[in-house]
């Protein structure tokens, strides 16, 4: 980090034209990403609202501050908009879209264009959602059990599922593209095994979207169909089985899980490496251990349906293959954690991040092995001990890793620096104030109290006005940097090509990069993080 | 329903009461979890801390070189052999406390449980229903067969560790025997529309001997209104209040207790006294919307066929006539 104020490079992406046209038609993956993060932004916060408003009715036992139709509805548009608008696309739609080019040596992604239908794809789906919720909302959960969406709810089911159904073909398409660009559009010299971690993590949940979404695609259209010609295929009136909704739903939906953490996973390596000064420890198996996590995220759906009348068996076999996909993710822990070893530890805000991340993703995973634990799960199931397991994944881990990336990457993306300070405080409120809102949750599911649940029996008083009142600590870690990284684009100090002295061929090239990313190809001869 | 005075329940506070021979055994389980879950919680969180201070950027702590790959590889292994050896003794553990919790036992009663939307219809052996509330005596292995009228709803009892759902279209089933006399929550767990947080019950376990008188007193009503739904139709009430014959005559189902509109603009509450009036002087209250044309049954009827015919109307609740009037469809 130099004295010497950078001067930014001549030509970059960012140069004009800066038209509504040149945005709107831009074929280049980095003007895309950006299309991504203002979109998903919008989203975070309408599903942000939703949250706010769930916790504020949470503060008293009965229903009083809202209806219970209306808590219902709200509890569907945050799981919806944050699982299908936020969080599936987050990392991969923005940083993957702006970096995997970049990392892997590409002038751009493999098919430049269907990288901009996909963005269209992934607008008209929110559009939908949008007219679903003008319309008066859908109160199904995100869920959509059957024969609940299907028969009984008198919500707007079919438009709300027909904007998850749509958004789906976004999400295919972008992984369809960082599969292809990763394999087929790698420098010379870089093989498989010298690709970062953030590759690795983008490309394996490519592999996933591309794999598990056309499934959700189909149940989808099932409901919709089931719904508006009473088809027989859930209803048990008509001799369908609402079970095989399950089957089908979580087919999909945990592996969407692993959708949203595996990104996650490599922008954590990244950050570590960099701000330790080390090689990751046991790089080949930080790869294979994505891998194994793919292959088991596919065979583990059944654990949400220990209770729902699956037989015994299936149980026992569902258990067994989560406790399975627990290892690779506690091989993961371990590598991180050593990797902090011998190292130059710096702390900057995306490494608070980090080890936030690593805090957060470990009492999640391990709370993860208490629901793989069949006898156990039985009485924790569908309570607050399920939302606040999945909370620490989803959100602690994820959307912690998001940011902390976005920080990372922020002068890369820009060419200013982001205020460190600001960023520290915003670090340190998201990490306290995430505990303060779900750790209580943990213990509100042991004692008992369902998820979904509008009102409540006085006892859990306690521990909900605590988690709401974490929640006020938590959103300002989240809102603080909704102002400084607007702020920074102005005013932020000019960044260098590369602040962080990091390797990898992103930090190669220009910050902000040209619109070809980089004037000569280059060529990679030696390993990922070639720290020392 | 909906259980506001919290007071009567055993099992407040952060942990659950155990009130059930499965609970101990699944906090035994929990128990060994807990510790487990800590120790690697503060291994984690030790090291990372650890490390975060020795190996700051500041710190003149020598470093050493870095391990081998191969040597890396191996400690993993450790970590990794180590925890999956762990993870497999959960597993086995785990499954054993949840076959117990469902294979069928050698039952004392079975309850017949159906959810619908939003209430719990609860059937002992003799023929006692109940809603919401559901009495049982203590030290007794209890079975529920479970059955949904509409959507998907579970059946969850916090005290004793329990939860299955209530699918419709088929049986499910769970078994418990509870050891402490007290009452307890009774909650839905799966989401199931718009009152599912209020489709909250109790569980009382009362003494054998309670429950038996329990059981004597509300059997006898139960039976008065078996008698009395034969009576229905050997009368021929159903043929107007139930079949879809030309005559258009209200429906009974869960009229009991309802304000009702009457044909002079007033109403009136349907207690027990105003369905005996109906029965014996029809012309006197006539429902809003309705010819008068129901006979009298005034001297047609021994007392005690009115009284089973009352407590079968008593006993109706929305939507039981459905599936006969509207030709098995609901």
């Amino acid at each position: 980090m130099s004295a010497v104020v950078p001067t930014p490079p001549a030509s970059h992406y960012l140069n004009p034209p800066w038209g509504l046209k040149s945005w709107l038609l831009t074929t280049d993956h980095k003007r895309i990403a950006w299309l991504y993060v203002i979109s998903l932004s919008g989203f975070f916060f309408l599903g942000g609202i939703a949250a706010l408003l769930i916790r504020l009715e949470l503060l008293s036992p009965p229903t009083d501050f809202l209806t219970e139709d209306f808590y219902n509805k709200m509890f569907s548009l945050h799981g919806i908009v944050m699982v299908w608008f936020f969080l599936i696309p987050s990392i991969p739609a923005t940083m993957g879209n702006f970096l995997v080019p970049l990392m892997v040596g590409a002038r751009d992604m493999a098919f430049p264009r269907l990288n901009l239908l996909s963005w269209y794809i992934y607008t008209i789906g929110g559009l939908l959602l949008i007219a679903s919720v003008v319309l008066g909302g859908v109160d199904t959960g995100w869920t959509f059990y059957t024969p609940f969406s299907s028969q009984y709810s008198n919500s707007f089911v079919v438009p709300a599922a027909m904007g998850v159904f749509v958004v789906g073909f976004s999400t295919i398409l972008t992984g369809l593209n960082i599969v292809t660009t990763t394999h087929e559009m790698r420098a010379p010299g870089l093989t498989w095994f010298r690709l970062p971690m953030f590759v690795w993590g983008n490309y394996s949940v490519s592999l996933l979207m591309v794999l598990a979404t056309p499934v959700l695609t189909a149940v989808l259209l099932l409901i919709a169909l089931e719904r508006m010609l009473d088809l027989g295929i859930f209803n048990p009136a008509l001799g369908g089985d609402p079970i095989l909704f399950q089957h089908l739903f979580w087919f999909y939906s945990h592996p969407a899980v692993y959708m949203m953490i595996l990104p996650a996973m490599g922008v954590v390596s990244e950050i570590i490496a960099c701000f330790t000064r080390r090689p990751l420890f046991a790089y080949k198996s930080m790869a294979l251990s994505i891998l194994a996590i793919v292959l088991f995220g596919f065979l583990a759906w059944g654990h949400h349906m220990f209770v729902s009348g699956q037989s015994i068996h299936a149980g026992a076999v569902f258990s067994l293959f989560t406790f399975m996909v627990a290892v690779p993710s506690a091989i993961k822990v371990f590598n991180w954690v050593m990797s902090l070893k011998e190292g130059y530890i710096q702390f900057t805000a995306p490494m608070l991040y980090a080890l936030s991340f690593l805090g957060l993703f470990t009492i999640g995973g391990l709370t993860g092995v208490v629901t793989a634990t069949i006898g156990l799960d039985v009485h924790v199931h569908d309570t607050y001990f399920v939302i606040a397991h999945f909370h620490y994944i989803m959100v602690g881990a994820s959307v912690t890793a998001y940011l902390g990336g976005l920080h990372f990457w922020w002068p890369k993306m820009t060419g200013r620096m982001y205020p460190e300070r600001w960023a520290i405080v915003a670090a340190v409120a998201l990490f306290i104030g995430f505990n303060l809102t779900f750790f209580p949750q943990f213990l509100l599911g042991i004692a008992g109290m369902p998820r979904r649940y509008a009102s409540y029996p006085e006892e859990f008083q306690f521990l909900n006005v605590m988690s709401s009142l974490g929640a006020g600590v938590l959103a300002i870690g989240y809102l603080l940097p909704l102002v400084y990284l607007p702020w920074s684009l102005v005013r932020g100090k000019r960044a260098p090509s590369n602040p962080w002295r990091a390797t990898g061929l992103e930090w190669q090239t220009t910050s902000p990069p040209p619109v070809h990313n980089f004037k000569v190809t280059p060529v990679v001869t030696g390993p990922a993080y070639d720290y020392r | 329903m909906n259980s506001q005075d919290a007071a009567r329940f055993q099992d407040m506070g952060i942990l659950p009461t155990q009130a059930s021979s499965g609970a101990a055994q699944v906090d035994l389980l929990a128990l060994a979890m807990l510790i487990f879950c800590a120790l690697v919680l503060l291994a984690v969180f030790g090291l990372v801390l650890w490390f975060s201070w020795r190996y700051r950027a500041g710190s003149s702590v020598k470093r050493k070189p870095l391990s081998s790959e191969r040597k890396q590889t191996a400690m993993e292994m450790i970590w990794a052999g180590g925890l999956f050896i762990v993870f497999m003794g959960f597993f086995y553990w785990g499954v054993d406390v949840y076959v117990q919790m469902y294979q069928q036992p050698d039952e004392d009663l079975t309850i017949e449980v159906v959810g619908k939307q939003w209430m719990w219809k609860l059937e002992h052996p003799n023929g006692a229903r109940e809603i919401d509330t559901l009495h049982v005596p203590v030290n007794r292995k209890v079975r529920l067969n479970i059955n949904s009228q509409d959507v998907i709803h579970s059946f969850y009892v916090p005290a004793f560790r329990i939860k299955k759902d209530a699918v419709p279209g088929m049986t499910t089933s769970i078994w418990f025997e509870p050891t402490e006399i007290g009452t307890y929550h009774l909650f839905c767990a799966e989401y199931c529309g718009t009152n599912h947080s209020h489709m909250r019950g109790q569980v009382i376990v009362m003494s054998q001997q309670d429950y038996s008188d329990w059981l004597t007193a509300n059997g006898h009503e139960q039976t008065a209104a078996l008698d009395g739904a034969q009576l229905f139709r050997t009368y021929g009430c159903s043929g107007c209040h139930i079949g879809s014959s030309v005559v258009d005559a209200p429906v009974l189902a869960g009229i009991y207790g309802r304000v009702v509109p009457l044909a002079d603009g007033t109403t009136i509450i349907a207690d027990e006294a105003y369905i005996r009036d109906s029965i014996l002087h029809p012309h006197k209250d006539i429902v809003a919307g309705y010819k008068p044309v129901m006979p009298s049954f005034e001297g047609r009827m021994s007392e005690a066929d009115l009284q089973k015919i009352i407590a079968y109307i008593r006993s109706l609740e929305p939507g039981d006539w459905q599936l006969e009037r509207h030709g098995g469809n609901p």
